[in-house]
């Protein structure tokens, strides 16, 4: 039988009802425009999608665009996100996150998602600094930057795309909020990507970051995809891009190395969702006899 | 005539000693004989001392001993540390050439070269432990066929030359304490036709009374008393689609299960006070997006790191205050492994009917003693997965409203993915449609709806237990694990001529005041049984009934509560 002619999806099935909170000239913006652009070039519909969220305003994003969304703590979308797709692998899910949120907060859990490669898309708004509680440091602020509760300056900024090539992540990518075609087209390859794929985006903040503005970071970033010879492949290779920041910063596919996912490993990948599955307390039978 | 006898097998850890608790439960249990077998035992790998009990008795038994009635030690401090409490024609088994000279209390010893039966019988010291629990029985000219069957299941996967070295092991033990016996020891035990009961522990029976519910999503960080829950749903769950993730920690895991509850998997996690201190924003987080997730909170002795392998009944008040802001929850806490089955189930289906967590709190010394039980009727079993969508309602592609005001408080479920509906949850104060709000009037009329769920939970919450005597001077009031040993109490008061009343709380909130006041009436004192400090049932009770307990009996040296504690308390506090 002929599968049923799937409706064309577009931009329209992404527009959002809710006005949103972000600051006018706010990254988010392009980021938002790139992930519509993003499903809509994947002809993803949003039943489809699952956005699993953390707190702050790049936490926001899902309610400004069309999915299910599960909203929940700072620091917390990771977990909660693994927890979905393993319970319904038919779902695409992206998990969004800010800096703090990925990186501070949810640092244990940004380590132990990578490693363990479930089947998901994790994006990361790094706007350097905590837009939400406006203006402190956050483990990327660089080094120096003074805020009210930094009067001495930020200290040593980490580099988390340097961590997740040390922890094998199988996709890395670095977008910029400022380029939406190039960053829609990171994320498709993320989503599309089999595995966890992490893609950062670098996302100017305009009320708190006068420092990594958009005009900044223009000067700055160019594409590997135009560095002749750049193979993602190469681990050693990508964690030199992962650390280098400064008067240039790479973006594009930094690193990709497809291994065995999580789902396929304990053995959901491909399972029907759980979510209706008839139950049956009988089941259990059999069991009861070994304490006999 | 009716037997209740108490067996205490010592020894370090690494040797055995629950081995030996648990092949001498099993095959009294076997004999017809109620049991009840509870563990003692040190936060280390090797050394130290640990002990099991096993009481077995004719009648149901659900509390420990104080004073045993034979000890078996395998080291020689479980000489110096359990003499004194073995009961006045009882025995103590010892293997002199390990422990040193024989002692010289008044009590009847049966010295046992046990090591070297073993390696001169068995041809393995491995096979100590079965050398020791067939001396037991030998002493208590006990069915020795028995012993053997359960000594077959016992190594039957390590193979037939494991099974019939320990059968040797068994037979030499067993002949070893017939032949030199006491001839004043004059306890035997006669087996009679096997019950057909199981022989489980609190734990084991919150696992199967998850598996049984449907439970389909299950994380945790191991930690002690909850830890066996986790390892028998990893063992056993593939079996049944139940996907165990150890997490990187606490924070993870009930996160985890939160995402896996939204998403339509019932789900679960299992740790201890500790673990849940970490939990307690996802605990939140589960109360705002009205996700239903189970949680066993296996309660040992605090603050902190405490005892971390002792008992005690601490967090009852952090269970139901714990978590930021106000919403609805189901607490259930039982008495027994029967108990934890039936509890669980029902934490399964008040955590779906409320959209709600439920808490299940265990402690050590229930989650880790085992309990002779009636099988459990899975026919019985009830799964109620409360309102949810429909497919063709979930595959309307309109706004679905995820939080919808309803009269119950209750909005009807859909999972993502479930049809072109979408499915909204937040953290945040939201609209019906899940969305972030700020104002005023949708952030009380969300308040008032959430907290609808917790008068339905109101009507769904179970009695406490109450056992009458007429006129009765005294009301004994308990909650989880310690209603064996307040029971047992109240016969031995009964015995000594105080008559008192049994009151026994196994779901605790939303708290059954009502019921409670009306029972209550009368002219009894009310005393309360707990293990910790501070008398937190009483303070509860206070707070839900204004009626102010008149006494306290409280144990909170991370050792259970038992018959004589209760009674040699009472008598010093109360009477």
């Amino acid at each position: 039988m002929p599968a049923k002619q799937k409706e064309k999806v577009t931009i329209d099935d992404y527009s959002p009802a809710s006005e949103s909170a972000w600051c006018p000239g706010c990254g988010n913006f392009g980021i938002l425009r790139s992930v519509d652009k993003a499903l809509v070039g994947l002809q993803l519909a949003p039943h489809e999608v699952l956005m699993v969220s953390g707190i702050g305003q790049a936490a926001k994003l899902p309610h400004y665009t069309r999915a299910n969304v599960f909203n929940g703590l700072h620091g917390r979308p990771l977990p909660a996100a693994l927890a979905a797709k393993m319970v319904n692998t038919d779902l695409v899910v992206i998990a969004e996150s800010g800096d703090g949120d990925a990186y501070g907060e949810g640092g244990n859990h940004f380590l132990h998602t990578v490693n363990r490669n479930p089947n998901l898309t994790y994006l990361v708004h790094n706007n350097q600094v905590y837009g939400l509680t406006k203006g402190q440091a956050s483990p990327t602020t660089d080094l120096g930057f003074t805020t009210k509760m930094n009067p001495d300056g930020a200290w040593v900024a980490m580099h988390p795309l340097a961590v997740a090539v040390a922890c094998d992540c199988s996709f890395i990518a670095r977008g910029f909020a400022g380029d939406i075609e190039h960053l829609a087209d990171l994320i498709a390859q993320g989503v599309k990507h089999k595995g966890f794929a992490l893609i950062e985006i670098l996302q100017p903040c305009v009320s708190f970051n006068k420092k990594n503005t958009y005009d900044w970071y223009r000067e700055r970033v160019y594409k590997l995809e135009d560095e002749k010879g750049y193979d993602p492949g190469d681990r050693a290779a990508a964690f030199q891009k992962a650390l280098e920041w400064g008067d240039k910063i790479p973006t594009g596919v930094i690193y990709r190395n497809e291994r065995e996912t999580f789902d396929e490993y304990v053995g959901v990948a491909g399972q029907s969702p759980v979510m209706k599955e008839k139950l049956d307390p009988k089941s259990i039978t059999g069991l009861l006899k070994d304490f006999i | 005539m009716s037997t209740d006898l108490n067996i205490l097998v010592g020894g370090e850890a690494g040797q055995g000693v629950q081995s030996v608790g648990s092949v001498l439960a099993r095959a009294m249990m076997r004999g017809g004989y109620e049991v009840f077998a509870d563990q003692d035992f040190e936060s280390r790998i090797r050394g130290g001392n640990s002990f099991t009990r096993v009481r077995i008795s004719s009648d149901p038994v659900q509390s420990p001993l104080e004073k045993a009635d034979m000890v078996v030690a395998l080291n020689a401090e479980t000489i110096d540390l359990h003499l004194s409490e073995i009961r006045g024609g009882g025995i103590i088994i010892y293997d002199g050439e390990k422990t040193g000279s024989k002692p010289d209390k008044g009590v009847l010893t049966l010295d046992i070269p046990i090591e070297k039966i073993a390696e001169e019988k068995a041809g393995s010291l491995r096979m100590t432990n079965t050398v020791a629990s067939a001396a037991a029985l030998g002493l208590l000219d006990y069915d020795l066929e028995i012993l053997i069957g359960v000594l077959r299941e016992e190594y039957g996967r390590h193979g037939d030359k494991v099974v019939e070295g320990n059968i040797k092991a068994a037979k030499a033990g067993y002949e070893f304490a017939q032949q030199h016996r006491p001839k004043d020891y004059t306890e035997r035990l006669k087996a009679g036709k096997s019950s057909g009961k199981m022989l489980i522990s609190g734990n084991e029976a919150v696992a199967l009374g998850a598996l049984a519910a449907g439970c389909r999503f299950v994380a945790g960080y191991p930690m002690t008393p909850s830890t066996p829950i986790l390892e028998y749903l990893a063992d056993k769950g593939r079996e049944f689609r139940v996907l165990v993730i150890q997490a990187e920690d606490e924070i993870s895991a009930i996160n985890m299960a939160v995402g896996a509850g939204f998403t339509g998997a019932r789900s679960m996690v299992a740790t201890s006070g500790g673990g849940f201190c970490l939990m307690v924003e996802g605990l939140s987080l589960a109360g705002m997006t009205e996700t239903p997730v189970v949680i066993v909170l296996g309660q040992r002795a605090g603050p902190s790191t405490g005892l971390p392998t002792r008992t005690e009944q601490g967090e009852l008040l952090f269970a139901l205050h714990a978590g930021h802001g106000e919403f609805p929850r189901f607490i259930a806490a039982p008495a027994n492994a029967e108990e934890a089955f039936w509890l669980t189930v029902k934490a399964f289906n008040m955590a779906e009917k409320y959209q709600s967590p439920a808490i299940i709190l265990t402690d050590h010394e229930m989650a880790d003693s085992y309990y002779t039980v009636t099988p459990f009727d899975l026919d019985a079993v009830v799964i109620e997965r409360g309102d949810l969508l429909t497919d063709k309602e979930a595959n309307k592609a309109g706004e679905y409203k995820r939080y919808a005001y309803t009269k119950s408080g209750i909005s009807p479920r859909a999972f993502p993915g479930q049809g072109k509906a979408l499915v909204v949850a937040d953290s945040d104060e939201h609209s019906e449609a899940g969305h972030i709000i700020e104002d005023a009037e949708t952030r009380r009329l969300m308040v008032e709806k959430r907290m609808r769920k917790h008068e339905g939970l109101q009507k769904e919450v179970g009695e406490p237990a109450f056992h009458h005597r007429e006129k009765a001077k005294f009301n004994l009031i308990g909650w989880g694990s310690s209603r064996g040993a307040i029971e047992e109490a109240a016969c031995l008061l009964e015995a000594n001529g105080v008559s008192a009343c049994v009151i026994h709380f196994n779901e605790l909130w939303p708290f059954p005041a009502e019921v409670l006041v009306k029972n209550l009436a009368g002219v009894a004192k009310n005393i309360v049984i707990e293990s910790n400090a501070t008398g937190q049932l009483g303070r509860l009770i206070r707070t839900e009934t204004s009626i102010k307990m008149d006494g306290h009996i409280a144990r909170y040296d991370g050792r259970p509560l038992s018959a004589e504690y209760i009674v040699e308390h009472f008598e010093r506090e109360v009477a």
